[in-house]
């Protein structure tokens, strides 16, 4: 092929295992010059991973990295070693010290000397005003770094590491701390930098941005490669599905098994309900023993929705009603006594009490609940614990061995019987099986729909729509912390199909 | 036998355990009238009476330092001072404003060790409030307190050595008449009581480990994490309280300079000695009793060799240097791979 000629970087069966965990599984990735190339993927696809591989963050298990210019297979140690060889990374959070001068920021560590060994300031204030110039970003060089905005402080960031000549510059999550201006003016800058030669990696969860200024997309998923396409040839329907993991052309509706609940009660509903910042004002029903999904992407809202209904973000406006009587809901304690359950999705810093046995943690929730002056005797503890240690098969040695020293699946399970315990009536789960294996997810789902058909209603919030409309009977589609649709099974909307198509959104039909 | 020896070897209090007995063991082989208790005068009296109630400060203290350790792995400084403040403002009600000598108090002594160990709860409020609420650093919370409260003491006494020369105000420093065990003895063992009773009964123990381990996850549960710290302060306090209002009575007077001094050093040693983890979380009370007595022991044994009062900082800070490097993870493992490499060459030799 031609375009071989033009390849930068080449990363081939790439594979990095973390304890417990394939992060990486015979990844590849190809990079050409004068290129942007975004790499896109839901969270825990190994789109940091195999950057942090390349950087030298981590040391590559196994595979090969060929760049051009650089003998044999490189393997980087640090991300000193990266920059020596031409690959330049700017992350999300800038990593500049906002009380140095723009200037002293661009030749931190390389500064220019005067013959005595003194910092000559005059030339590198000049060599710095040039820099600028020539990238044509306005701003004083002897200004301290933090009177700019994040997304000038982003570009002068790129700015120094493209004066390091770097040939491979990587841009991890750039935009999302910048309002849509100061997006069209890195874009501009990636696009110039595009027309010198250098390959750009460019990793983002906005869609739009993608279509916007990519040439080429590398999908990943569960630290697999999925493929590598030009951004004309997949649209974006292909690609949600690319990331998501349905080949779009296979997709056929799968037919409901039953559990589309008769519309019994509403149990809860909110109106207008909103928490400033992350979710605009929302209406929300749920019927009893009625499985609802949300579905979006990453950083759509539907996180943030549930986190606003179980008091977790304050709610700025709106009013609730549980089982018709209104109820106010100012923290999670309240909700917990209105009979609500909620599973978080960062089960590390909001579900998981390390340091605390599995009993421990199962009770916590109930004895809260119960207050602090009715402690649960210990005795009581033991059954409930073993009780639900039986029931969804946690694999602990006993129940007093500390929860930090279970799998992630079994982490999980203890935090489900944690909320199970209390004996809900509505239940929350976001991302119950994230990160877990095969056969505890199915068990998972089939625990969902067993307390559906109890009477619990629960709300279900899944990356993997499969799984979401196995269970679900209704789906509400969120985009920019907005419901954009509402599919229900009952009139048979509920497919793969309609559900990526909402979820994308634009112009996907 | 040997099942007895390893799971007391497990035990998170086997190593404060044995540093203590170490302390003890060197007395055995100095001066074996160490450990000799005697009746004079219808008290007890011997080095080890002496160390448990000398001790009794330091072994409350701990108790409240435990928990703020626990759920704010942050320490509170302030509780040396804050003895202090107590003492000066348990003692002014008794003697009234201004009074520098008294014979007889103007208030019941109940009431004014009452009001005592008020004042101690009050700067656990303010402590905690800037804790739990204003997210405050726990030592800088504290510090203002650490030296501010004894200047409010002397203010409330007018800048001055209160004292009190009324025989029932040295009942709670030294002896009740007619029982031969000190009051302060009787006194921690009460507060052990009700600590223990508080953890046991209620589910504090648990809020306190859940709330230090993980605040975020803990407030999900339904755990009022702020509340949960304040309270912890509010209890140090009260400890606080409690010590200053012995430490006064000891030696009946309100002396804002000297009341408690270093005493928030001795109480966080106390809370380290017990194998706690200054990091917060998991705790344990019995541990960080037991590191008291150690620190009191440590200091008793110094005396009683006739090391100067001057000089024994230095030779304590040697054995606390061991003590805690005895109980370091990192020292353990290091045992540990010798252990096994000791082992794999024995095998190699065979």
């Amino acid at each position: 092929m031609a375009q071989e000629e033009h390849v930068l970087i080449s990363m081939k069966n790439i594979t990095k295992t973390f304890p417990g965990v394939v992060a990486l599984d015979n990844a590849q990735l190809t990079l050409r010059k004068g290129e942007i190339h975004a790499l896109m993927g839901e969270n825990g696809a190994g789109k940091s991973t195999i950057i942090k591989c390349l950087t030298g963050v981590y040391e590559r298990d196994s595979g090969e990295v060929h760049m051009e210019g650089v003998e044999g297979n490189i393997h980087c140690h640090s991300t000193m070693d990266a920059q020596n060889i031409g690959i330049a990374t700017v992350y999300q959070e800038v990593n500049l010290c906002p009380n140095l001068s723009v200037a002293e920021n661009l030749f931190i560590g390389r500064e220019p000397r005067t013959k005595l060994g003194f910092i000559d300031w005059k030339s590198m204030n000049k060599k710095a005003q040039e820099l600028m110039n020539r990238l044509k970003i306005e701003v004083d060089v002897s200004e301290t770094l933090e009177n700019y905005s994040i997304a000038v402080q982003q570009m002068i960031a790129i700015a120094r590491a493209v004066d390091m000549d770097c040939k491979v510059l990587i841009l991890d999550e750039p935009t999302s701390s910048l309002d849509d201006n100061e997006v069209e003016k890195l874009f501009g800058m990636m696009r110039k930098l595009k027309e010198r030669g250098v390959g750009i990696l460019f990793v983002t969860h906005f869609l739009e941005q993608v279509y916007q200024v990519c040439d080429r997309i590398t999908v990943m998923r569960n630290g697999k490669f999925v493929g590598d396409y030009s951004v004309a040839e997949l649209p974006r329907v292909k690609l949600v599905a690319a990331m998501l993991g349905k080949d779009f052309d296979d997709l056929a509706a799968i037919k409901q098994e039953g559990n589309a609940a008769e519309k019994n009660e509403i149990l809860y509903s909110a109106k207008g309900l909103s928490h400033k910042g992350t979710i605009r004002p929302f209406n929300f029903e749920i019927h009893k023993g009625e499985v609802v999904g949300l579905a979006g992407l990453l950083g759509s809202g539907r996180s943030e929705l549930v986190r606003c209904i179980y008091g977790v973000d304050s709610q700025s406006t709106g009013t609730a009603t549980m089982e018709g009587r209104p109820i106010k809901i100012k923290a999670p304690i309240d909700a917990i006594k209105a009979g609500f359950g909620y599973l978080p999705d960062d089960r590390k810093a909001d579900g998981c009490i390390a340091g605390l046995s599995v009993r421990e943690n199962i009770i916590i929730a109930l004895q809260a609940r119960n207050g602090m002056f009715r402690k649960i005797p210990i005795s009581k503890q033991n059954e409930i614990a073993d009780t639900y240690i039986r029931m969804l098969s946690i694999k602990t040695a006993s129940r007093e061995t500390l929860l930090g020293q279970l799998s992630g699946g079994n982490q999980q399970k203890v935090i489900l019987a944690r909320w199970l315990a209390t004996d809900p009536k509505f239940l929350i789960l976001d991302e119950p099986t994230r990160g877990i294996d095969i056969g505890t997810k199915t068990e998972i789902q089939k625990l969902v729909l067993q307390f559906a058909a109890k009477g619990m209603s629960v709300v279900f919030i899944s990356s993997e729509i499969e799984e979401m409309i196995r269970t679900c009977s209704r789906m509400l589609i969120m985009r920019d912390g907005e419901k954009v649709a509402e599919l229900d099974s009952a009139n048979m909307e509920l497919t793969q199909e309609n559900v990526m198509a909402a979820i994308a959104g634009g112009d996907s039909k | 036998m040997k099942n007895v020896w390893n799971n007391f070897k497990k035990n998170p209090l086997f190593l404060p355990i044995i540093c203590m007995i170490l302390v003890l063991l060197i007395n055995l082989f100095k001066d074996p009238g160490f450990f000799s208790i005697g009746v004079k005068n219808g008290v007890l009296y011997g080095r080890l009476v002496d160390v448990l109630n000398r001790g009794s400060e330091i072994a409350i203290l701990a108790i409240g330092q435990t928990l703020v350790v626990a759920v704010s792995a942050g320490t509170d400084i302030s509780v040396g001072s804050v003895m202090a403040l107590a003492a000066c403002g348990g003692c002014v009600v008794l003697t009234g404003y201004g009074n520098t000598s008294v014979t007889s108090v103007i208030a019941p002594i109940g009431l004014g060790i009452f009001v005592g160990i008020i004042y101690g709860g009050i700067c656990g409020c303010i402590n905690g409030a800037m804790v739990a609420k204003l997210k405050v650093q726990p030592m800088v919370a504290t510090l203002i307190l650490y030296t501010a409260a004894r200047a409010v003491g002397l203010l409330l006494c007018n800048n001055q050595i209160s004292y009190i020369r009324y025989e029932p105000y040295k009942y709670l420093g030294n002896f009740f008449p007619g029982c031969p065990i000190p009051t302060p003895i009787l006194v921690t063992i009460l507060m052990i009581v009700l600590a223990q009773l508080i953890l046991k009964k209620t589910s504090l123990g648990l809020y306190v480990q859940s709330v230090g381990i993980n605040s975020r996850a803990s407030k999900i549960c339904g755990i009022d994490s702020e509340k949960i710290c304040f309270i912890c302060y509010v209890i140090c306090g009260l400890c606080a309280g409690v010590a200053g209002m012995i430490a006064s009575s000891r030696i009946y007077s309100a002396d804002s300079n000297n009341i408690g001094l270093n005493y928030e050093m001795d109480s966080i040693l106390a809370v380290a000695l017990g194998g706690n983890s200054l990091a917060g979380g998991k705790f344990n009370m019995a541990g960080s009793i037991i590191g008291a007595y150690t620190i009191q022991a440590i200091t008793t044994t110094l005396l009683a060799m006739g090391v100067s009062t001057d000089q024994a900082p230095v030779v304590k800070a040697i054995i606390v240097v061991a003590i805690v490097t005895i109980q370091a993870p990192v020292f353990r493992s290091w045992l540990e791979k010798r252990r096994t490499e000791k082992k794999l060459a024995k095998e190699a030799v065979v």
